[in-house]
């Protein structure tokens, strides 16, 4: 698993995992959006709208999950001076900003027909804007900074920082009184979603994870060249 | 202890204590982070008229008047207390009676909870429209799932 701290290492299985990655990628999604279209019942309450959540939750699961990715490298680099860390840090916080952003979205085109109203500021939606606003001011410092030593250390930081916002997000909807409904689908209990249900949203939540791996390979890979050249 | 140990330790520290200080802070201020209060929570607390407040609970069964095409009156409760509300403009898809709902407005001299908003709230129960059908036909359906 060397592969996953050493830079070079990365780079030769990345370069046998990209294609796979890619063609994966473009057909699970193909395969999802047809199961969500098509092969998926209507909800009993509501109708079609329910095709939203299909992509919506995997969104937001993946923009979950890319943070915790870069807390845990945050981690690594700064208390094991693991330098692939802060490449991580600076390569894959804009794919987790866009796939807040696709849950935001997704999230009020469902919530005007549903709830009535595109947004409210409840504990779920305001914790995921500041999810939102945290990985802009991280892409932002990756950009600032002429000194590149001091600029990821900052970046590291400032990550394991807003990771407290992670639970926060989480919980938010068990916690407080929240618009937003409560979890489906948790490890203690059975999911109140029908397996005709859960299929399209297994299928997208792959897809969208084969997204992130194709287009993060793509952007570790532009980072390592960089940094080898020492063009910031 | 190395080095790395001691960083490691040092990071896992911090990070306990923000996250501590944050969780006392949301903790304290919860009646506040809560988006609505529930009905029974409204009835115990002495709120004052023309307040500007959201309560959240479910349609009571059997309380849906409709005045007007675009003025309703309806009450919501929590099973423990419910409140007479009365709203003008247009109702979400979802809303019905039985099923959750917020609504934000405040209460008038004679008790009556006028809404500005009525927002549905959706559980989070998914299942087929078909499964519906089929267990109305079989009997099994369960009138809370409405």
């Amino acid at each position: 698993m060397m592969f996953l701290i050493n830079p070079n290492k990365f780079n030769q299985v990345a370069d046998y995992l990209f294609k796979p990655a890619l063609v994966s990628s473009i057909v699970l999604f193909f395969l999802g959006l047809l199961f969500s279209f098509y092969f998926s019942p209507n909800d009993y309450q509501q109708g079609s709208t329910v095709r939203i959540m299909y992509v919506h939750v995997p969104s937001a699961w993946l923009a979950l999950l890319t943070y915790a990715i870069m807390t845990l490298y945050s981690i690594a680099a700064l208390a094991f001076r693991i330098p692939f860390g802060f490449i991580i840090n600076s390569a894959i916080a804009p794919i987790g900003a866009v796939f807040t952003l696709i849950c935001i979205i997704s999230g009020s085109l469902w919530g005007k027909p549903m709830w009535g109203t595109w947004w409210v500021w409840d504990a779920r939606l305001t914790s995921v804007a500041i999810l939102f606003v945290i990985y802009l001011i991280i892409i932002f410092m990756n950009l600032s900074f002429e000194n590149r030593i001091v600029r990821e250390k900052v970046v590291a930081i400032f990550v394991l920082v807003g990771s407290i916002n992670l639970p926060i997000v989480k919980f938010s909807v068990d916690w407080w009184n929240t618009l937003h409904q409560t979890a489906t689908i948790s490890k203690l209990s059975k999911p109140s979603i029908d397996p005709s249900m859960m299929t399209p949203l297994i299928i997208m939540t792959i897809a969208f994870m084969m997204i992130g791996i194709t287009i993060a390979i793509l952007r570790i890979k532009t980072e390592i060249i960089i940094r080898k050249s020492n063009l910031s | 202890m190395s080095l790395r140990f001691q960083r490691l330790l040092l990071i896992i520290l911090t990070l306990i204590i923000i996250l501590s200080a944050v969780l006392l802070i949301l903790y304290n201020t919860r009646e506040n982070i809560s988006y609505f209060y529930t009905p029974s929570e409204i009835i115990k607390s002495d709120i004052t008229i023309n307040k500007l407040v959201r309560i959240g609970g479910f349609v009571e069964n059997d309380s849906f008047n409709k005045i007007s095409s675009s003025s309703f009156n309806f009450r919501i409760t929590d099973q423990k207390a419910s409140i007479l509300v009365s709203y003008n403009g247009i109702l979400p898809d979802l809303f019905r009676e039985g099923q959750g709902a917020v609504i934000e407005g405040s209460f008038d001299n004679n008790d009556v909870f006028n809404a500005t908003n009525v927002f549905a709230k959706h559980d989070e129960n998914y299942m087929p429209a078909s499964i519906k059908e089929s267990l109305k036909d079989t009997g099994y359906w369960n009138k809370k799932y409405k």
